[in-house]
């Protein structure tokens, strides 16, 4: 029986990292169109991001945000359509969430020095 | 999802999947496009390497999907938060006409961005 607490904690998390990751989207979509015309190169790339501080501060909040609202996602995906047990389901979320934070800091970390 | 069968095959159950799998496909990518970025610890040329992978025409059409996807995601996700914390005005059908009609939208506006 899933802790109803618990629960209520990650639909609230869930709903939370969505607002801001919907703000967050919106300017990395227009990002990516304008910058995708005439082809990308990392000169290109680099020379914006590099020693960028608001983009990098930009990126790392996108970061965060993706690391509590992905693996929420995908443990209701293991739950609901898998059939996994709560507990395996949220270990797997846990370990998914701090791989995700620290392979995507390590990308603003990449592109900002 | 099985014992409600009679929920399926309407425009919200439709707006559910849609956002699910495209939810889901964007988590795949996710670790992916961070690893990509991370080359560029190994110095420019490293990252331009992969920027020369994902010329082909393939690839190419894996990135506009991706784009699409994450306009889905956003719309529908936008939705679903109006749904839950705005006063209740039903299911939002009219997001979800919108979901297609963005992800059209910014799908050709980024295609347009690619082929020039």
């Amino acid at each position: 029986m899933i802790n109803v607490v618990t629960q209520a904690k990650l639909w609230y998390w869930q709903r939370l990292s969505a607002m801001v990751l919907a703000l967050c989207v919106v300017s990395h979509l227009a990002m990516i169109v304008y910058a995708s015309r005439g082809g990308l190169t990392a000169a290109e790339i680099l020379a914006r991001t590099r020693g960028n501080a608001p983009f990098a501060a930009f990126y790392s909040v996108f970061v965060a945000a993706c690391a509590i609202h992905v693996p929420i996602g995908l443990k209701s995906i293991a739950v609901e359509w898998l059939r996994w047990r709560e507990r395996s389901a949220s270990i797997a979320a846990a370990i998914i969430a701090l791989a995700l934070l620290v392979m995507g800091f390590r990308a603003v970390y990449a592109i900002f020095v | 999802m099985m014992r409600n069968v009679g929920a399926h095959g309407h425009p919200a159950w439709w707006a559910f999947v849609a956002h699910r799998i495209s939810g889901l496909l964007l988590a795949i990518f996710l670790p992916l496009h961070f690893w990509a970025l991370g080359t560029a610890l190994s110095g420019a040329a490293a990252l331009d390497a992969f920027l020369h992978f994902a010329e082909q025409p393939v690839v190419k059409f894996a990135q506009w999907c991706l784009v699409v996807l994450l306009v889905v995601h956003l719309t529908g996700g936008v939705r679903l938060l109006l749904v839950e914390f705005r006063p209740w005005s039903g299911l939002r059908k009219d997001w979800i006409a919108g979901t297609l009609g963005m992800a059209a939208m910014i799908g050709l506006v980024y295609a347009l961005a690619l082929i020039v």
